[in-house]
């Protein structure tokens, strides 16, 4: 049947079965490809969207379950405050290698950083275990997460 | 100086612009008068282009899969062509293994084996060298002054007294029709201005904001999505298929039977999914129906109680043997690993009547485009491949069977087809890193000094598939790399290696591939050695060291980085290891902490490295971090298995990885030197497994012969 979704502050209307993941309507139905697909079953967060504002595994999210809320995907998560310095940490860092997980990782990142301005580490653990770096670059993840909450602080004392 | 390099220059056939090609091999049929000519008969394996908008493009004969070759390569062009980085455009090499093939690796067109920057070192430097030149040229004729008194410089050339400057791209014409200099300076190491330097990588931009475009990413007009299921057991067929319930999930369009497989196709992969799991397929499981892994290895074992090739012999072992004081004897084991790259396996395909269009990430393009033809029944030239980001290769990408499911697919489908693989596919018809088995003794003197050394160990050989030819008199160089031409002094050594292919399991290359078993073998049991001497293990490895100094070196510097014998809690300890290979000298020194129930835990690593010159030291750190990690992983959690024929793991679950909250702090000290370059994509990977090892012997006094470590084995008693 026809929905509508919100992703990225657009409408857009996809005609598939209410239980498809919305991983596939992003990445096939509507071609945006930033959002990967890694396990299928939620046990590696490739496919991390936000719904609303929350970290969500987009692979074994029903479309069903999107409906009314608003997506977020790694295309537009630049134009949100903690998005935007998680994204600047991880060009300033060089965090990806072959990158392919990184989009999950950037938006399980940003919303830590959005929910706890000053991540802990077990912050960090608690928000990012979820998150698979078969690359290894979960050093650079961490170091990436308190360099932006960082930059956060210093921006808000300047303002 | 260098000499005598064949240059080819075909200015006219890119718009103009200035095209340069370079060779590393031998010339063939290379005569005086065909270097400015388009048809000359020789073979260039790379390209540079200018463009007359003065961006510099570089056709790159690796592929990038985390390892930064698409920022370490450029850098050498840039260097000697003397430009910024950020001028270095960057193509995907089409297959091409006249043009594009590894000189490392006989001429294949392939990117493993840690050797982009080793096999590209001089010729890329000489490329942008010549272009230099060439373009130096250009300007002082049109100035009518000497070359001499003009200079490169920030993708221009200056004169200085006269305050002139042309851009390259001003000059790509005129550089083209230059004469090829006979011969180029290249700059000596004082004066490199990048090589050496933490360049920014420039694929990093287009991975933090999701624009990367890898394989899976690929979008031909009007494509379709397939996922498959693949006999579970390997050499197994498809008996029947019933694709009634399967057909009537919305956006399926068409259920392709092969011989071993079925694929649904569909709109997306959501409804292949949702087919697949609709789709009732009762197969012949074939003559491995029974196959178990202690079979396998059953094998292996009953293989090292005979002879085998002889791999290196030195000195007279038995002798030395009968006249040693202590013996120390062992056994090892290592299982079959998954690759379980985050970008599952997949290809895209597009078959056609007159041509065959195929996009997908690969290692091996040309033999990607070689195995589409085949498979598709097309001549060679009506095969096009478009080369992607791969989303982790560590050896997968090596091989092209996902090419040839692809392509077996899209000949029943009308349109282009994506074929994605499931994880659970992607782990149980993966091409494993073989299991081994190894047999060591060694005799001891007085002193502990190891005075005989006797190894032999069977297993697969993946070279002996891949590039048979350098499979010879029973050994390959990838198998017994890490046993063989060891950093110690050990002046009687035998080694011996038995291959023996398993049943119904097909092997392939895995990050630090042959050392990935043979450094965890050797370095335990150079520990072992220590242990029976008495000694410790650092000063032990030492004393073996004399003639080895940048072994020596690599080893006295991760000593002291690890606060080698400081003391710590109980349960805590620390291993070392040391290794050449990839001609790379690493050590490393693993602190890990042994809990009551067993788990091990790696809480900090230190390693010490000198590949050399370093071109980029930012990506030596990264790789060396990330190797850690692949290795620690393997150490702690890798095992493939097989039951009833069927692979046992399926996907994160069972086939864990390590994860954020359970990396260890790492930290990479790199010595400064001027030799030529080794490899660092793999020998983090190879050196830390021992390490964490040797650490756990240190914790715990319980010796790890067999890997993944066995928790149950440390718990400590009650």
């Amino acid at each position: 049947m026809t929905q509508t979704l919100t992703i990225n502050g657009t409408a857009r209307r996809v005609d598939v079965d209410d239980d498809t993941p919305l991983l596939w309507v992003l990445r096939d139905v509507l071609g945006m490809t930033g959002t990967k697909f890694g396990c299928g079953r939620a046990l590696c967060g490739a496919c991390t969207v936000h719904l609303d504002g929350e970290p969500v595994r987009s692979c074994v999210t029903p479309i069903s379950a999107a409906g009314n809320k608003r997506v977020t995907t790694i295309e537009a998560i630049g134009a949100t405050v903690a998005g935007k310095r998680i994204q600047q940490a991880w060009n300033e860092l060089e965090v990806p290698q072959c990158g392919y997980c990184q989009p999950g990782q950037i938006m399980s990142a940003t919303a830590l950083l959005a929910a706890k301005p000053k991540p802990t580490d077990a912050d960090i653990d608690a928000a990012m275990s979820g998150n698979i770096c078969r690359c290894g670059t979960y050093a650079r993840i961490r170091a990436g997460i308190k360099r932006a909450a960082r930059e956060s602080r210093n921006d808000r004392k300047g303002a | 100086m260098i000499s005598r390099r064949q240059f080819l220059c075909t200015g006219a056939a890119l718009g103009g612009g200035l095209l340069i090609g370079f060779r590393t091999g031998p010339s063939i049929g290379a005569s005086p008068g065909a270097e400015s000519a388009a048809s000359a008969p020789f073979v260039p394996n790379a390209f540079i282009r200018i463009a007359s908008d003065g961006h510099v493009v570089l056709t790159m004969p690796y592929v990038e899969m985390g390892q930064g070759t698409y920022t370490s390569i450029p850098m050498l062009i840039a260097e000697e062509l003397e430009v910024d980085l950020k001028q270095v455009r960057l193509e995907h090499a089409p297959p091409n293994e006249k043009l594009y093939g590894n000189p490392l690796l006989g001429g294949i067109q392939a990117t493993g084996n840690s050797n982009a920057v080793r096999a590209s070192w001089q010729p890329l430097r000489q490329a942008g060298a010549t272009a230099r030149t060439m373009l130096v040229s250009a300007a002082a004729k049109r100035w009518n002054v000497d070359p001499a008194s003009c200079r490169a410089q920030s993708g221009e050339v200056r004169h200085a007294q006269t305050a002139r400057r042309l851009k390259y791209g001003e000059l790509a014409a005129d550089a083209a029709r230059q004469p090829v200099p006979k011969s180029v300076v290249l700059k000596r190491p004082g004066e490199f201005r990048l090589i050496g330097t933490p360049a920014k990588r420039l694929d990093t931009p287009a991975k933090v904001n999701g624009t990367a475009v890898y394989g899976i990413d690929a979008r031909p007009r009007g494509v379709k999505v397939a996922t498959l299921a693949q006999s579970p057991v390997f050499g197994g067929r498809v008996k029947s298929v019933d694709e009634a319930a399967a057909k009537a999930v919305k956006g399926v369009r068409q259920i392709v039977r092969l011989d071993d497989a079925v694929a649904v196709v569909a709109d997306h992969m959501g409804a292949a999914k949702k087919g697949l799991a609709a789709l009732v397929v009762e197969w012949d499981d074939g003559p491995h129906a029974k196959l178990d892994t202690s079979e396998i290895v059953g094998a292996l074992e009953q293989a090292t109680l005979n002879s085998g090739a002889v791999a290196q012999n030195a000195g007279n072992v038995d002798s030395a043997m009968a006249g040693a004081v202590t013996k120390v004897e062992a056994t090892y084991q290592v299982p079959f690993l998954a690759h379980a790259a985050l970008e599952p396996m997949n290809c895209t395909a597009h078959v056609r009547k007159d041509g065959c269009e195929v996009w997908v990430g690969s290692q091996v393009v040309a033999r990607a485009q070689a195995a589409a033809a085949k498979t598709a029944g097309l001549p060679l030239d009506k095969v096009v491949v478009h080369n992607h980001l791969i989303g982790g290769g560590f050896g997968r990408r090596l091989e092209v069977d996902g090419v040839i499911r692809a392509v077996e697919i899209a000949k029943h489908v009308e349109g282009p087809v994506k074929v994605v693989w499931t994880r659970e596919e992607d782990i149980q018809h993966d091409m494993y890193r073989p299991c081994f088995f190894d047999r060591l003794s060694a005799g001891l003197d007085e002193k502990g000094t190891p005075v005989a050394w006797h190894h032999r160990f069977a297993g697969s050989s993946v070279l002996a598939r891949w590039a048979p030819p350098t499979f010879n008199n029973g050994v390959d160089p990838d198998t017994t790399e890490g046993a063989i031409d060891l950093v110690y002094a050990l002046p009687n050594l035998h080694v011996e290696y038995a291959r023996v292919e398993p049943p119904g399991i097909p092997t392939a290359f895995w990050r630090s591939v042959g050392p990935s078993h043979n450094v965890f073998v050797i370095e335990s049991f150079v520990d072992e050695l220590a242990a029976a001497a008495k000694q410790d293990p650092v000063a032990y490895r030492r004393a073996l060291l004399g003639r080895t100094p940048r072994a020596k070196a690599v080893l006295e510097l991760v000593a002291e980085k690890a606060d080698w014998g400081k003391p710590l809690p109980p349960r805590v300890g620390r291993g070392v290891s040391v290794q050449h290979v990839f001609a790379t000298y690493m050590a490393q020194v693993a602190e890990v902490e042994v809990s009551k129930d067993g788990a091990v835990r790696v809480r900090r690593v230190v390693c010490a490295v000198d590949c050399g010159t370093v071109v980029n030291p930012d990506t030596v750190e990264a790789q060396i971090q990330s190797a850690i990690i692949f290795g620690v992983t393997a150490a702690l959690y890798g095992e493939i298995t097989l039951k009833d024929g069927r692979v046992e793991q399926a996907n994160f679950d069972t086939y864990q990885m390590l994860r954020m909250n359970e990396a260890p702090a790492v930290e990479v000290h790199i010595v400064q030197s001027r030799e030529p370059p080794g490899g660092m994509g793999e020998a983090g990977t190879s050196c830390i497994v021992p390490a964490v090892a040797n650490a756990v012997y240190a914790a715990t006094g319980k010796r790890l012969r067999k890997l993944p470590v066995d928790t149950a084995a440390l718990k400590q008693p009650a």
